[in-house]
């Protein structure tokens, strides 16, 4: 573990203080009710000494501070969608849910931002926007449950940020309250605030920096002309080759994704929308502006798919055949659960042209450790989702998973890619972080968190790697979407 | 393939080797005198069209990079400066971006990741090489606008993006700010909207025959939209600041003449002709400020004289 602090049983003067400061309804320490905070969605468990809910910045900074006087680690919570167990609690840390904070402060239609909470969750701010012709570009496949906030702490993606960005471009400023229970804004509705662009350094800082309380998102105009595309092929190599072809072609689709075989097969059985279950690979590929730059784009990157080899390209002819394309991409990990039931789940990014190879290294590790994998992905930014599916029942095969995603790790990294897209490091990457960085990058990560954090009680023990980690398998939830 | 920063580090060099100064084609900001300078390695060293990547050193002339990734296609949202031109590593260390940030983003964003030599002499790596990545801190964000004070940077790993098939400027003599609302809402992502409260210019990218069809739909609208080479000069317009662009209106009515600012609409960046002061930094942010710097420049040995916290620069 790394050495900022020490965590300590909680205290019932620290307990009884919580409940001075907020509802003491909204302070629960019951075992009933923290064991459901014990974890995120990840395969990562921890134990929560105390769930609060606070519905007010005051309310947040009053918890902060009193965890500041007692030393201990405190850690926020959307939803708890994350997977890298970015809010898992350690050892009974204090668990700071912002699930009540969820309103919509204001809109400015005009200027195209918004002012929010942070427990709004990111399918609700597009709702509520939707009458200005407006949504909130970044779209995880969460995005039904996970909150604004969530996305902020890992810098979320999604497949309709190849065009438009990660959360980070689509963030002006956040309220913060530190770890000593000030408030800071960092960033602003002016473009350029002066000094260092903070607003930046805390989105993607997984909790260890501080939380925001209030986050002023910068909003993107609707498409007029939308056009889905799924072109299937023969071969994994043909699919990732048009890939390439059709950024380097100058184009950039509002979203690039790919299904391999076993996952074509798995989502058909599951929502039957006629998908091509003996292709190798197939591109979901949607191009979104106005109309003539669409019809325009959508020929070109059918031409491009034919050339390589595309056997047929089907093009959804309404917004209902659109939406079934969609969700089969989206249901893709409720339908594994008709395979095995269990996933582990992992999340790397590669350059684009390396697709095919790292792709083929991974069919061979899951061959190798006599596991099923199943491929569905962000092929246009080279995010890779290789999906381990298992029954933990059987004896030995959590050190086969734990081997074979340590390997796709590797050999991703060494592929010229990152450890992670858009899940983040949490606890699950986070000793794997010298592979990818040396010492003095690191010490600068640790210089930076100690800047914002040098109290070192903001969800400590994530990110930045230390000796020991933990994991164990979970069970599949009916649509759990990735 | 990257750039080989072993003799930019050595010429950095470590705590001992006393205050040092980058220095690009010195058109941002002036180096002091009396200070020693190093520059960065120029160059562009791997250009990838279908990564949408390019690695260059900071020392690159951005002209020479628009060129290089213009032959491909692309382009890297990257400003020059007033007279033209500049360094990849100045227009980082400044952080300003140019006229286009409605539609094309921050500048901020372009930035993957950087190699920089640090205050004791170290190469260190932050970001990473692909488009996408979650993998740690977000360090580049920090280096964007800090004036070479957290480190100097050597090399870089830029985003680019496809060229619009067109960008065409357009102009409107008599204008309201409402009709600039119409136009910040009415047109499809405008790349760029500026007014100096009589006259607006606008540009479109993408397709002709969109934005021939943008322009169709707006003339019940708005009257005499006209077609001009461009946006209007801004060289005599040498100051900027940052606002909400809530502020705009007020401020533009409030000016007695409209040719002392032209301001970007739906930004919220003034360009003015005399200079305006900044509003200082609200303590609590300060204080992250010198905490950093204590972190990144401890003895302030890099680019001596700048000042984050007021913006002043000596």
């Amino acid at each position: 573990m790394t050495s900022d602090v020490s965590v300590q049983p909680i205290s019932q003067r620290l307990v009884n203080q919580l409940r001075q400061a907020l509802d003491p309804r909204r302070v629960h320490t019951e075992a009933a009710d923290i064991d459901l905070y014990k974890s995120d969605a990840s395969n990562i468990k921890g134990r929560a000494g105390v769930v609060c809910f606070p519905v007010t910045t005051h309310e947040v900074q009053a918890i902060v501070r009193i965890c500041a006087e007692f030393n201990q680690p405190f850690v926020a919570r959307g939803s708890g969608t994350g997977l890298a167990g970015g809010a898992t609690p350690i050892d009974g840390s204090v668990v700071i849910s912002t699930a009540k904070m969820n309103r919509l402060i204001s809109v400015d239609p005009v200027n195209r931002f918004a002012w929010i909470e942070p427990g709004m969750l990111n399918l609700d701010l597009t709702r509520e926007v939707s009458q200005h012709d407006l949504h909130f570009a970044p779209d995880p496949s969460s995005q039904q449950s996970c909150t604004i906030g969530g996305n902020v702490a890992n810098n979320s993606g999604g497949p309709h940020c190849l065009a438009d960005g990660v959360t980070s471009s689509h963030i002006l400023a956040c309220e913060v309250v530190l770890s000593d229970g000030s408030l800071v804004m960092l960033g602003g509705e002016e473009p350029e605030p002066h000094g260092l662009d903070l607003r930046g350094a805390f989105i993607g800082s997984e909790g260890m920096f501080g939380i925001t309380t209030k986050i002023c998102v910068r909003l993107t105009q609707n498409y007029t002309a939308v056009k889905t595309m799924l072109m299937d092929f023969t071969t994994v190599q043909s699919g990732a080759e048009t890939v390439s072809a059709i950024i380097a072609a100058g184009m950039v689709p509002a979203a690039l994704e790919m299904m391999d075989q076993l996952c074509l097969e798995a989502v058909e059985a599951y929502i039957h929308a006629g998908l091509p279950t003996d292709a190798a690979a197939a591109l979901l590929v949607e191009v979104s502006g106005l109309p003539h730059a669409v019809n325009e784009e959508s020929q070109r990157i059918t031409e491009i798919g034919r050339s390589h080899g595309a056997r047929t390209i089907r093009v959804a002819q309404d917004e209902a055949e659109r939406a079934l394309l969609w969700k089969g991409r989206k249901t893709a990990f409720g339908a594994i659960a008709r395979i095995k039931p269990n996933y582990y789940l992992h999340d790397t990014v590669v350059p684009r042209r390396k697709l095919n190879e790292v792709l083929q290294e991974v069919y061979r590790i899951a061959r190798e450790h006599d596991l099923l994998v199943l491929n569905v992905f962000h092929a246009g930014d080279g995010n890779l989702h290789p999906l381990l599916v298992f029954d933990k029942r059987e004896p030995g095969v959590m050190e086969r998973v734990h081997s074979a995603g340590q390997e796709i790790i590797r050999v991703s990294v060494e592929a010229g890619g990152v450890l992670s897209g858009e899940h983040g490091i949490g606890l699950e990457k986070r000793d794997f972080m010298p592979m990818m960085f040396g010492p003095h990058d690191l010490q600068a990560q640790a210089s930076m968190r100690s800047a914002f954090d040098p109290l070192g009680i903001a969800n400590p023990f994530k990110v930045l790697p230390s000796p020991s980690r933990c994991g164990d398998a979970h069970d599949i939830g009916e649509g759990m979407w990735v | 393939m990257g750039v080989d920063l072993t003799s930019f580090a050595e010429s950095v060099g470590d705590q001992t080797a006393g205050s040092v100064w980058i220095v690009g084609q010195q058109t941002r900001i002036a180096a002091p005198t009396g200070v020693r300078q190093v520059q960065a390695p120029s160059g562009v060293y791997d250009l990838q069209p279908d990564e949408m990547t390019v690695v260059c050193g900071a020392g690159t002339p951005i002209n020479e990079l628009q060129e290089a990734l213009g032959a491909v296609g692309q382009y890297v949202n990257l400003p020059l400066n007033s007279s033209y031109s500049g360094t990849v590593g100045g227009a980082l260390a400044q952080g300003h971006g140019d006229i286009y940030r409605l539609g094309r983003g921050a500048l901020r964003d372009s930035l993957l990741q950087v190699r920089f030599v640090n205050h004791d002499g170290h190469v260190v790596m932050a970001g990473g090489p692909t488009v996408k990545n979650v993998s740690g801190f977000d360090l580049c964000r920090l280096f964007v606008g800090s004036f070479g004070q957290l480190g100097f940077i050597g090399e870089t790993i830029l985003r680019t993006r496809p060229l619009p098939k067109s960008s065409r400027w357009f102009y409107i003599e008599q204008t309201s700010m409402s009709s600039i609302d119409a136009i910040l809402q009415r047109v499809y992502r405008p790349a760029s909207v500026l007014t100096n409260g009589q006259s607006v210019w606008f540009c479109i990218e993408g397709h002709p025959l969109d934005c021939d069809d943008t322009i169709k739909q707006l003339t019940p609208i708005l009257a005499n939209i006209l077609e001009v080479s461009g946006p209007p000069d801004l060289r005599s317009f040498p100051y900027r600041r940052s606002v909400s662009p809530v502020q705009l209106s007020k401020l533009l009515s409030s000016e007695t003449e409209d040719s002392h600012l032209i301001v970007e609409a739906g930004v919220g960046i003034i360009h003015s002709k005399a200079p305006t002061q900044s509003p200082d930094i609200e303590p609590p942010v300060a204080l992250i400020h010198q905490r950093i710097l204590h972190e990144f420049n401890p003895t302030g040995r890099l680019n001596p004289g700048i000042n984050l916290i007021s913006g002043m620069t000596q």
